[in-house]
């Protein structure tokens, strides 16, 4: 910054004065103004967002349509061998009431420290079912075969280690502290019936870092996220939601991919290269052809010598959805896991795609990444997991009981 | 015993009034796991429904500790609240876990701390509630056949003083809550039938 504190200070002295005078609504809860000279004259008041909270019973499950927090973990656990449908009723049973008591801000059953949940801060808890579940209940048929046989592309470097599982619990939190306790007690509950097969932690920027509804920016500095559907849409529900069997109305589809960045190379790449790749600018997101955010680049727009502004390859080009279908929610976290000990980093994204059906929409739209998309030099594949994400349900039920029974 | 004598008359009484009550050993498939949908579970009633104990009683947060089948036995807790202005008595209870549930407050007896029956029961006063907690009163299942696994629904069935019974079912939790010994004397292990039943009940 080019300007010396005190200077910023006094500009916020009268921004402060004249928002104030103009009636500014929103953004601080109080706005206390001192003496003219004083060098610590603006203080803001802000209002704690901590006990906010979000329903968890409802026709579909929480932690999808809700915007997505500062904070996430992903678990996937696998059912231990020889489950079968009375065991994950009961885990079910065990984890439902869990998740809907801690969501209020509550503690678990049996537990006796309530000052730990008491904030919340918008946690979701959502659960989603994998291949192996299907199976232990004796059920293997109702598993879409998308989700147990998601096709492989030919840039994906999976690992073990970051893919699979029985059961995936994904909790978000605009607060870390309620969301590590919420995480530890669903586990607990879940190890007399299960086990642990990874565990992924991400992160978006904080909320109010800035205004509420501002596309995230991931750890390349791009807005990441700009062609979500909006909540409470038809479009947002004809995206994500599906529409049967009738165990399934109201759920959705989980495509969880890791995503390694390879942020040497891309810190080192020039600004027009790296709008170039995305075919959008890194300062707002906006088309390199012009408009706003939420416009698409003009594909037919050419430069002075009559070239093609915009690259066939060009990530943005080839993720749009050509089809309603195709369309998807990109619910994304960053993850940071570095450094290693040579001072490498190890960051990427935690992709968490939801879809009304994964082989129309992620399935498609990943094939044509895997073929041509210029990001790809900047970014591998290396973790994935499917999941049928059951709907919500009401008070009394557990999640998945229409299919467990 | 006069006061268990009292306590099957009286069952005896409300379940003569039950018609349409599911047998407590069937297992509710729709079962309640959350309090609130919990305090709204049937009311068994003998009578002038607004008038009896159990429409003035809910069970919220109730919880009943895993056990396997060797130690036998097992405890409920969880939160009664009395809506009405008098003081209501829970006498009795049966749970589907087993075929003997007794009501046990914890007392101290010289530098011990033990387990007993609750002469009369408990009174939830009116207007207030009562706790049944790990360390504290609670429902002591006894003489079980079968272990209680976490995640497992047991059914649980109070008698109240007027007669009246209150159906509640109870998630089955995992935890050691409660068994915190402080004397560093005491026998650590739980070989001795006493030191198993005052587990389980805590």
């Amino acid at each position: 910054m080019s300007q010396p504190p005190l200077s910023r200070r006094r500009l916020l002295l009268g921004g402060g004065a004249t928002l104030a005078g103009g009636g500014l609504a929103g953004a601080a809860a109080g706005l206390a103004l001192s003496g003219n000279d004083s060098p610590a004259v603006s203080q803001v008041v802000e209002e704690a967002k901590g006990s906010e909270n979000v329903a968890f019973y409802g026709v579909h499950q929480p932690g999808i349509e809700d915007a997505a927090q500062a904070h996430v973990r992903f678990l996937a656990l696998d059912l231990k061998p020889g489950s079968d449908v009375e065991h994950v009723r009961r885990l079910l049973r065990l984890l439902t009431d869990d998740a809907a008591r801690m969501m209020r801000g509550e503690v678990p059953l049996a537990a006796n420290d309530p000052e730990l949940p008491a904030l919340p801060s918008r946690l979701t808890v959502t659960f989603g079912f994998g291949p192996g579940l299907f199976d232990a209940i004796g059920r293997p048929d109702d598993c879409p075969d998308v989700i147990r046989n998601l096709p492989t592309f030919a840039t994906d470097q999976l690992e073990d280690r970051w893919s699979g599982g029985d059961l995936l619990i994904q909790v978000c939190s605009d607060d870390a502290v309620p969301l590590s306790y919420a995480l530890r007690r669903l586990t607990r509950d879940a190890r007399s019936l299960a086990t642990v097969r990874w565990c992924q932690s991400g992160f978006n920027p904080a909320r109010g870092s800035e205004p509420a509804g501002t596309t995230h920016r991931n750890l390349f500095g791009q807005r990441d996220g700009t062609a979500n559907p909006p909540g409470a849409t038809t479009e947002f529900t004809d995206t994500v939601f599906s529409t049967g069997p009738d165990w399934l109305k109201g759920g959705s589809m989980l495509v969880f991919r890791r995503i390694r960045m390879d942020l040497d190379d891309w810190d080192d790449l020039g600004r027009p290269a790296k709008e170039m790749a995305m075919a959008r600018k890194m300062s707002d997101g906006s088309p390199v052809t012009g408009g706003s955010e939420q416009d698409d680049p003009d594909t037919a727009a050419v430069d002075q010598n009559g070239f093609p502004i915009v690259a066939q390859e060009a990530h943005v080009v080839q993720a749009t959805a050509r089809v309603p279908e195709e369309r998807m929610l990109r619910r994304a976290f960053s993850y940071d896991d570095g450094p290693s000990a040579d001072g490498k980093p190890d960051c990427g994204l935690l992709f968490a795609a939801y879809q009304a059906d994964a082989a129309k929409a992620f399935v498609a739209v990943q094939t044509r990444l895997a073929e041509a998309d210029a990001m790809n030099e900047w970014i591998t594949h290396i973790g994935s997991a499917t999941f049928v994400v059951p709907p919500g349900c009401a008070e009394g039920e557990f999640i998945g009981q229409a299919l467990v029974g | 015993m006069p006061a268990n004598l009292k306590r099957s008359r009286r069952f005896a009484f409300a379940a003569s009034a039950l018609v349409a009550v599911a047998a407590l050993s069937a297992c509710s498939s729709d079962s309640a796991t959350d309090s609130d949908a919990a305090a709204d579970n049937v009311k068994v009633v003998g009578g002038d429904a607004s008038a009896t104990a159990a429409d003035r009683l809910n069970i919220a947060d109730q919880w009943v500790k895993t056990a396997d089948a060797k130690a036998g036995m097992t405890a409920i807790f969880g939160t009664i609240t009395n809506t009405g202005d008098q003081d209501v008595v829970v006498e009795s209870a049966k749970t589907s876990a087993s075929d003997t549930t007794e009501l046990h407050e914890m007392v101290m007896k010289g530098n011990e701390m033990i387990m007993q029956e609750k002469e009369g029961g408990f009174t939830v006063p009116a207007g207030g509630e009562h706790e049944l907690a790990p360390g504290g009163d609670h429902l002591m299942v006894l003489n079980m056949t079968e272990p209680i696994e976490a995640g497992d629904e047991v059914t649980v069935r109070l008698t109240l003083g007027d007669g009246s019974t209150q159906e509640f079912t109870a998630l089955a939790k995992e935890t050691t809550a409660g068994e915190e010994k402080y004397d560093t004397e005491m026998d650590m292990g739980d070989s001795d039938e006493m030191g198993e039943m005052e587990d389980a009940a805590k």
